[in-house]
């Protein structure tokens, strides 16, 4: 009897703080029109072929990882444009030390990693200290990783060992891999801001960061820890997509548009753009939906160049669909 | 005897301190470029100690310039216009397909994108303004619009080349001028675009609106001011100059799909180092043009140095956090 209160307590308690988003209707609506369109213009694989099902979601990993970082720094009323060179940095790198041979995984990752913890705390650094507007910041550090990438590789470099494919590649049974660390990430990121200090900190930095600083939080140190999660989570990104292309060009990150398109996840997730609220369930919602709209457009044989017109327009709609309610004028 | 003596001393170091007040208020920017323009005539006496090789640097700075003043607009109203790039790499690929390598289409050609330049800035405003989607996502959503646009339209590659009479405004000169030698036409266009926006910025109404906007919103929409049309104007006048600018910058380069790559952040950087307050309420036409010619020269300066054209790019990232911390530690230094 208590023992079923107790779990009743805890279930109840767990849902009401996961509490699932609108933006969940909306990525069912999408997948049931994509799902039609496809029907009736193609093939109709998305409704009748699970692979597809599993597809939409592995392409979303890459993505899926990064916008839990972009989520956090949003919250905290900040923003990274240099999620996508941070991406191509680490691709190339981790393929350039690795040069495909299994022994030097060991040696790639924390150095990989230890490059992305740098790129956070430049970021976090220039905008807490030296008082930059963060998107001037972050697109300031994006230009300096690019002009340094561009500089040093121009094609594929090195490559990943067999080993290190398993990231992009492999399976738990029927899962793959991918779709194990995207979950991962997601709880983690799910547990760093509902759970812990950090993230309630980074909340209240997000809502008003004289508020924060006066009530004794140490608000720099949070936006700087903030930051330099953001860009760990890019690496991990980098990380799978480098073991998914088997090796790095300096071009996939801005290629992916993954700084854009993490920041319009977040948003239409229903993630505040003047920071304070939202969280990282609703962004995975906003995330799926691009997968699926990807693949939609895959499916239907539509024009790279019109796709990327398409992408431009639905992700300031998707953005739009959110702001348009907002009483403050935008700037 | 002492009422007689002591205001003499006085006077003089009243107008020492006046001169230097009047030195300290002249922008950083100026001293900067001169700087710098001295150690590349110092590197290379032939190319920038001469009238000839002035007027050449000054045909290359133009069209940055243009683009400067058109993004000071948006940057002063407190938004970020990103579109900048796009629209170049847009004139460029959709003209070469236009002109159709025949003279006369040059005209129609040119007014089409002047259209198009007004369409891009007028969605861009309304968006802003009547869907409050923050600027940098409405422009970063516009910049793959417009070059995704123009790539379709040209299927992926530049169509046929830009004539003669197109490239005129850019590459052209006007020949034997007594004492300059010959002035380059991107030098006149910009003269005319600075005396325009000077005056616009300086002199009107409307100029006042955009700081008093770029300011406080709320503030300037209480006392009047129609802030939604004033910004859409603003995003117009940034595309319209853009287009321009790409033109002229057409002029000398090829036609290839990457001209305008990250023109953008060297827009904004230009005015970041011509002092405007992103976030808005400041700016200054003839400290942007500064500007830009400053950072045009760094780049020149960086080639004679026999760096790798990538490093422009950290350069370029150092420059504007650089400027933008300095700004706002100098400016916090004074609250």
């Amino acid at each position: 009897m208590t023992s079923t209160t107790v779990s009743d307590n805890w279930f109840r308690r767990t849902t009401r703080s996961v509490h699932i988003p609108t933006i969940y209707v909306f990525l069912i609506a999408t997948f049931l029109i994509s799902g039609l369109l496809d029907q009736f213009f193609s093939d109709g694989q998305i409704l009748s072929n699970p692979a597809i099902m599993l597809n939409i979601i592995v392409r979303s990993v890459a993505l899926g990882i990064v916008a839990v970082g972009q989520t956090m720094v949003i919250i905290g009323a900040s923003i990274d444009l240099s999620v996508a060179y941070t991406i191509s940095i680490t691709a190339v790198m981790s393929s350039y030390i690795m040069q495909g041979d299994t022994a030097k995984v060991p040696i790639a990752i924390p150095a990989v990693l230890g490059i992305g913890v740098l790129i956070g705390l430049a970021n976090g650094l220039t905008i807490t200290k030296l008082k930059v507007n963060p998107f001037i910041a972050t697109l300031g550090i994006s230009l300096i990783i690019k002009g340094i990438i561009n500089a040093t590789f121009s094609n594929y470099t090195g490559s990943v060992p067999k080993s290190f494919e398993f990231f992009g590649y492999g399976t738990l049974g029927p899962i793959p891999v991918s779709i194990i660390i995207l979950l991962l990430v997601y709880i983690a990121g799910w547990f760093l801001l509902a759970r812990t200090k950090f993230g309630s900190h980074l909340y209240a930095v997000g809502g008003n960061s004289e508020v924060a600083r006066l009530s004794g939080v140490r608000t720099d140190r949070v936006l700087i820890g903030a930051h330099v999660l953001c860009s760990m989570t890019a690496v991990i990104s980098g990380f799978f997509l480098v073991s998914l292309m088997r090796s790095g060009a300096p071009w996939v990150g801005p290629n992916g548009l993954y700084d854009l398109e993490s920041i319009a996840t977040t948003v239409i997730g229903g993630t505040a753009l003047s920071g304070g609220k939202g969280g990282v369930w609703g962004t995975l919602a906003g995330v799926l939906i691009f997968g699926i709209l990807d693949t939609t457009f895959n499916q239907l044989g539509v024009n790279p160049y019109l796709k990327m017109v398409l992408r431009g327009a639905i992700i300031v709609l998707a953005v739009a669909s959110y702001t348009i309610r907002s009483k403050k004028e935008a700037a | 005897m002492t009422a007689s003596t002591v205001p003499a001393p006085g006077r003089l170091s009243n107008t020492l301190q006046n001169t230097w007040g009047w030195i300290k208020k002249i922008p950083p920017v100026y001293p900067v470029f001169i700087i710098i323009f001295l150690i590349l005539g110092f590197l290379n006496p032939v190319k920038y100690q001469s009238m000839n090789g002035i007027m050449t640097f000054l045909r290359t700075a133009s069209p940055l310039a243009v683009l400067a003043i058109g993004e000071m607009f948006v940057l002063a109203i407190g938004g970020f216009d990103l579109t900048v790039g796009a629209i170049v790499t847009f004139v460029v690929l959709v003209s070469s397909k236009l002109l159709a390598n025949d003279p006369a289409n040059a005209l129609p050609a040119i007014m089409i994108m002047l259209g198009f330049g007004v369409l891009i800035g007028l969605v861009n405003g309304l968006v802003v303004s009547y869907l409050k989607v923050p600027s940098f996502i409405t422009t970063l959503g516009m910049m793959l619009l417009v070059r995704g646009g123009a790539l379709y339209y040209v299927g992926g590659a530049p169509q046929g080349y830009l004539t003669d009479n197109w490239r005129a405004f850019g590459r052209n000169y006007i020949e034997n001028v007594p004492i300059f030698g010959r002035v380059p036409y991107a030098l006149i266009i910009i003269i005319v675009i600075a005396i325009f926006s000077y005056i616009l910025f300086n002199r009107t109404n409307f100029g006042k609106q955009i700081l008093a906007v770029g300011d406080n919103v709320l503030a300037s929409q209480l006392s009047g001011v129609r802030v939604r049309l004033v910004r859409v104007i603003t995003f117009i006048l940034c595309s319209v100059f853009a287009i321009i600018g790409g033109i002229m910058i057409g002029g000398y380069g090829g036609v290839n799909v990457t001209i305008g790559e990250g023109l953008e952040m060297q827009a904004i950087a230009a005015c970041v180092v011509g002092g405007v307050l992103l976030g808005g309420g400041k700016g200054s036409v003839p400290n942007v043009i500064f500007g830009a010619f400053t950072l045009q020269a760094i780049v020149n300066l960086l080639n004679i140095l026999g760096l790798p054209k990538p490093y422009t790019d950290v350069v370029q990232g150092l420059i504007i956090i650089g400027a933008v911390a300095y700004v706002g530690l100098t400016s916090q230094k004074k609250q």
